[in-house]
């Protein structure tokens, strides 16, 4: 194995097709086990890149454009790295939390699987086309997840998502067939010297359709509608996986091509996506805040966490940390939101009721769960030393460099909004409780985890420079 | 006009109505069929784009059928999802929001 770039999506797709043929529930070792081995495979692509630079691969030898090409730059083994770090805790999360024969559990390994070969293959696709198959795969194996808990409710909301995501992905797909024909390749390296600020006006489109379809794909204010319900209503691991990861992938795919091949396109529409996402921030905050269910209180706030991606775009041609920030912010999120929502499915487990109310009296029961929760708030938050801290002090620095006073006032507004949430739940889990039986008593292995990627998300902040240093590395763009 | 040219805009109309569908209609059913009318609005384009000169280009061609493998996936989730849905609520439309 000395090329990592194709284990990473072989191997996942080797042990979710394994997972499958063990039959329904099993396999569970053998996925937490090839995710290890993708965490060390990510790791060893992390140090090839800082060493050696970007590196391109062609697939089984064959050339583009038939051949499949993959190629891997830092801003690619960030979000591999982010990827298979939550897939892991997750992983052991799911182990503990799907007891013998659970419905749920039926089918969440192979699903799972498939999610993650999806995923690493889109982080490393290297053209267009390409790019949207894996977001189908993505889409596919999600759906499918969030249709696991089996109720009509979350058949509703994988059908509701299952739309968005086929009417995303198949702009994005008009958008390459559009880019295809005026240029006649999808390479994303070829498409870039091509690209010039007056190009035919049928680019303009597809650039349009494309960027649109995606930030459907990534439930951006006004295209949430979907999120809520489909994450609010999966089992616990499912929900974070959805949350934490798979809204970042094609949050990074924005990115790749804003930075890539649109980048003479983007500069004029960049306020748009910044508008949309400091709308996300106050709606979404708001509606955290009102929100009578847990699951669904930290859903409506990964739709207002995904605001501060978008409010990079209009900050990122000039040079500053503007990029910086929005990936610190991706990581972050995706380790605190994974951390809150297994928190939350914890306390589920234990109180048997999903509701803010039936939370009290948890810092009594669960005091473990209740100090992840709070950890990964400080990340939402944005308060030191956290990774949320750190991504929305560069977000402000950048702001500030480039005089976008409202970019500061928003991201500080929403950090306020935050905590307004974050300290409605651990109020009321101080509150004395009825005097109720736990339903089940909490699994060690399910706190543990949650505490793990919780701490995670705040020591990030003191580690951030090497993830940073990484990011560099054949900067995208 | 070129027949090529023809070919794409025809692609593009089919796909503007099947996603006015995806998104309009309430019906499981045609929605799911507006979502392979769209998919085949997209294939239009690719294919009719990429006639240049009266000369096929394999590339496009090859991307359809890809494309197509990933439509038939998506149709048969959508519709063993949608299958489940109305066994379980006796309803072909999705309740209201939240």
């Amino acid at each position: 194995m000395t090329e990592p770039l194709p284990w990473l999506i072989l191997l996942p797709l080797a042990w979710a097709t394994a997972t499958f043929l063990l039959g329904p529930g099993r396999g569970a070792w053998l996925a937490i086990a090839g995710i290890a081995v993708q965490c060390g495979l990510t790791f060893a692509l992390a140090g090839q890149l800082l060493a050696e630079g970007p590196q391109p691969h062609a697939a089984g030898g064959w050339a583009p454009p038939l051949g499949i090409a993959l190629a891997a730059d830092g801003l690619a083994a960030v979000m591999l790295l982010l990827t298979q770090g939550v897939a892991l805790l997750l992983a052991l999360y799911a182990r503990g939390y799907f007891a013998p024969g659970d419905q749920a559990a039926r089918h969440f390994w192979p699903l799972a699987g498939f999610l993650l070969a999806g995923m690493n293959a889109l982080f490393l696709a290297a053209d267009l086309f390409n790019l949207y198959v894996t977001l189908e795969l993505v889409g596919l194996a999600a759906v499918g997840l969030v249709a696991s808990g089996g109720g009509a409710a979350q058949l509703g909301a994988a059908l509701r998502y299952l739309f968005a995501t086929l009417l995303g992905s198949g702009a994005y797909l008009l958008g390459v067939a559009l880019v295809y024909g005026a240029y006649g390749t999808v390479s994303i390296e070829l498409l870039l010297p091509l690209v010039d600020a007056d190009v035919p006006r049928a680019v303009w489109f597809a650039a349009a359709l494309m960027l649109a379809g995606l930030m459907l794909k990534t439930a951006l204010f006004p295209f949430h509608f979907w999120l809520p319900p489909a994450h609010g209503g999966a089992p616990a691991p499912v929900s974070a996986l959805l949350s934490a990861l798979v809204v970042k992938a094609s949050f990074y795919l924005i990115l790749r091509l804003w930075l890539g091949p649109f980048a003479p396109l983007a500069a004029a529409i960049a306020w748009l996506p910044a508008l949309l996402g400091s709308a996300a921030i106050l709606w979404g905050s708001w509606r955290a805040i009102r929100a009578e269910r847990l699951k669904l209180l930290v859903a409506w706030s990964t739709v207002a966490q995904l605001g501060y991606l978008f409010l990079i775009f209009p900050l990122i041609a000039a040079p500053g940390p503007a990029l910086a920030a929005g990936v610190m912010q991706a990581v972050s999120h995706g380790l605190a939101k994974a951390a809150m929502f297994a928190a939350a499915g914890v306390v589920i487990h234990v109180t048997g009721r999903d509701t803010v109310a039936g939370v009290a009296g948890v810092a009594g029961r669960l005091p473990l769960t209740l100090f992840a929760f709070a950890l990964a708030g400080v990340t939402l938050m944005g308060l030191p030393p956290s990774g949320g801290f750190l991504a929305k002090w560069l977000l402000i620095d950048a702001a500030l460099a480039q005089g976008a006073w409202a970019l500061a006032a928003v991201v500080i507004a929403g950090g306020l909004l935050a905590a307004v949430y974050v300290f409605r739940v651990l109020r009321q889990a101080f509150l004395d409780a009825p005097a109720v039986e736990a339903a089940h008593p909490a699994p060690p292995l399910l706190e543990w985890t949650a505490f793990a990627l919780a701490a995670a998300s705040v020591l990030l902040g003191l580690r951030g420079m090497e993830l940073l240093r990484l990011l560099s590395v054949g900067s995208a763009g | 006009m070129t027949s090529g040219l023809v070919f794409a805009l025809a692609g593009v109309a089919l796909f503007a109505m099947g996603a006015a569908g995806v998104l309009l209609l309430a019906e499981l059913m045609r929605r799911v069929l507006a979502f392979n009318i769209m998919g085949s609005g997209a294939f239009l384009v690719l294919v009719g784009l990429a006639q240049r000169n009266d000369v096929p280009d394999p590339v496009p061609q090859a991307m359809v059928l890809t494309g197509i493998v990933v439509a038939v996936a998506a149709t048969a989730l959508a519709l063993a999802l949608a299958r489940r849905y109305q066994a379980l609520g006796g309803r072909d439309e999705l309740a209201g929001d939240d």
